[in-house]
C-alpha cells in the first residue's frame, strides 16, 4: 500500500509542476496532438466502417466477407504498420493515421453490420408496408434501431485509438505517448506514470462522452427495453 | 520498397523460433483470462449487481496503453515474460467476461427449467447444460481476445519481450523494411491460423449445431 501512496504522490507532483502546463512539451500541447491523431483516425474509420456496415447489413450480402476482413484487420500489429510506413515513406502523421484507422475499422464495421442485421424483420416489413423505400427503411428504421450497437462500436474504436495513439511517439511523433516513450528511454518512472494517468483520464472521458451521446441520440423507445451495455 | 527475399530465406529458423515464443506470450494470457472469466462470469450472472462494476474495471484496464502497463509491471516483476503476459491477461478480461455473461444469458429458460426438472443440481446444470450452450458466444470472445493478443504482443518488444515484435523493432532500427514486413505478416498469419483452429474447436464442441444444420 505504501508503494501505491508513493506513486500517487509522484504523479500529483508531476501533474502540478508548472512545466507540465506550458510549451511544446506541456500537457495541453501533447493532448492537442493526441486528439488530432485520434480524432482524424476515428473520423476516417467511422466513414469507412459505417458505410460498409450499413450497406452490408441492409443488403444482407457479404456478411462473411465483412467478418473475415475485420478479423484480418484486427490481426494487423499496429506498431508494425506504423513503423513499416515510416521506414518506407518517412516520418509524418500519415503512417499514424493509416495504422490507427485500420485498427478502428473492425469494431465499427462489425457492430454496425450486426446492429442492422439484428433489426426485427417485422419492423422492416411494417416500414415497407407503410410505403417506405429501401433508403427510407435504412435511414428511418434500421439505422435508429441499430444505433445502440453502432455507438458501442464507435466507443470501442475510440478507446482503442486513444490508448494506441501513444505508439506514435516511438518513431518520433508527438502526442501523449511522448511522456511514456521518453520516460522509458530515460528510465524516468514518474514521467511514464504521469503520461499514463493522462491517457487513462482521456479514455474515461471518451467513455463518458459516449454514455452521454447514447442518452441524447438513441430513441427512448429503445433505451427502455434494451439492456444497458 | 524492395523485399530482400534472401534475408527471409536465411532467417527461417530464427523467425520460427520467435513465432513460437510469440504464440506462447500471446496465447497463455488468453488461457489465464478464460480461467479467470469463467468463474467471474458465473458470479456476475448469479449476483447481477456485480456485473456493472466488474465491466467498468475491465474497460478502464483496457484503456491503459499496453506500453504503460508493461512499465508499471516492470516495477514488480522485473523484465521477463510475465511483465507482458499479466497485462495481456488483464486486457483479455474486457472481451471474455462480457462474452461469458452473455453466453450464459443465451441459455433459454425452458432448457434451464428442464434440467432442473430432471434433477440436475446447480453445479451439474452449469457444467453439463449451461456452459455447453454458452460455448459459441464464449468462443467468439476467445477468438477476438486471441487475435488481439497476438497482434498486441509486438509492443512488448519495446521492453525486450515481443516475440516477432523483435523483427518489427529491429527492422525499424536498421531501416530495413523487409524485416518489419516479415515480422508483421507472420503475426497476421499466426493470428488467422489460431482463429481458424478456434472455429474448428467450436464445431467439435457443439456437434448439435451441425446436426441441426443438416436436418433443417
Amino acid at each position: 500500500m505504501n508503494d501505491l501512496w508513493n506513486q500517487i504522490e509522484l504523479v500529483s507532483e508531476w501533474l502540478s509542476a508548472s512545466a507540465q502546463w506550458h510549451g511544446d512539451d506541456g500537457i495541453p500541447h501533447r493532448l492537442l496532438q493526441h486528439l488530432h491523431y485520434s480524432g482524424l483516425s476515428l473520423l476516417f474509420a467511422a466513414l469507412i466502417g459505417l458505410a460498409f456496415g450499413l450497406l452490408v447489413g441492409h443488403t444482407g450480402r457479404g456478411g462473411f466477407l465483412v467478418a473475415s476482413l475485420a478479423n484480418i484487420a484486427r490481426a494487423v500489429p499496429t506498431i508494425g504498420l506504423i513503423l513499416l510506413v515510416v521506414t518506407v515513406a518517412g516520418l509524418g502523421v500519415t503512417p499514424v493515421l493509416v495504422a490507427l484507422t485500420a485498427l478502428a475499422i473492425p469494431p465499427i464495421l462489425v457492430n454496425t453490420f450486426e446492429g442492422i442485421r439484428g433489426v426485427d424483420a417485422d419492423a422492416k416489413d411494417a416500414a415497407q408496408g407503410m410505403g417506405m423505400t429501401g433508403w427510407g427503411v435504412l435511414w428511418r428504421v434500421e439505422a435508429p434501431m441499430a444505433l445502440p450497437l453502432i455507438l458501442l462500436g464507435l466507443r470501442t474504436a475510440a478507446i482503442q485509438i486513444v490508448a494506441t495513439a501513444t505508439i506514435a511517439a516511438y518513431p518520433g511523433l508527438g502526442g501523449l505517448g511522448r511522456y511514456i516513450v521518453d520516460g522509458l528511454a530515460r528510465n524516468d518512472y514518474e514521467l511514464v506514470i504521469g503520461g499514463t494517468v493522462v491517457v487513462v483520464v482521456l479514455a474515461v472521458v471518451v467513455q463518458l462522452v459516449f454514455a452521454l451521446l447514447r442518452r441524447l441520440v438513441v430513441s427512448r423507445g429503445l433505451l427502455g427495453s434494451s439492456r444497458p451495455s | 520498397m524492395e523485399i530482400d527475399w534472401g534475408w527471409i530465406g536465411e532467417h527461417v529458423p530464427d523467425l520460427t523460433d520467435r513465432g513460437v515464443i510469440h504464440l506462447r506470450l500471446s496465447l497463455l494470457p488468453v488461457v489465464f483470462g478464460l480461467v479467470i472469466s469463467l468463474p467471474l462470469g458465473v458470479l456476475c450472472r448469479r449476483f447481477g449487481w456485480l456485473y456493472p462494476p466488474t465491466l467498468t474495471i475491465a474497460n478502464v484496464l483496457y484503456a491503459i496503453p499496453s506500453l504503460a502497463l508493461y512499465m508499471v509491471f516492470i516495477q514488480y516483476t522485473g523484465v521477463n515474460a510475465s511483465t507482458v503476459m499479466i497485462p495481456l491477461t488483464l486486457y483479455s478480461l474486457s472481451v471474455l467476461v462480457p462474452n461469458v455473461v452473455d453466453g450464459l444469458g443465451s441459455v433459454p429458460d425452458p432448457v434451464r427449467q428442464a434440467a432442473t426438472a430432471m434433477g440436475f443440481g446447480t453445479l451439474r446444470r452449469l457444467v453439463q447444460v449451461e456452459l455447453p450452450i454458452a460455448v459459441p458466444v464464449v468462443i467468439a470472445g476467445v477468438r477476438v481476445a486471441s487475435v488481439s493478443s497476438i497482434s498486441l504482443v509486438s509492443v512488448g518488444q519495446l521492453i525486450g519481450q515481443g516475440g516477432l515484435g523483435y523483427d518489427i523493432i529491429r527492422g525499424f532500427q536498421l531501416d530495413f523494411p523487409t524485416q518489419i514486413l516479415a515480422g508483421s505478416l507472420l503475426i497476421i498469419v499466426l493470428a488467422l491460423v489460431v482463429d481458424a483452429i478456434l472455429v474448428l474447436v467450436q464445431r467439435l464442441l457443439t456437434p448439435w449445431a451441425r446436426a441441426r444444420g443438416r436436418t433443417a
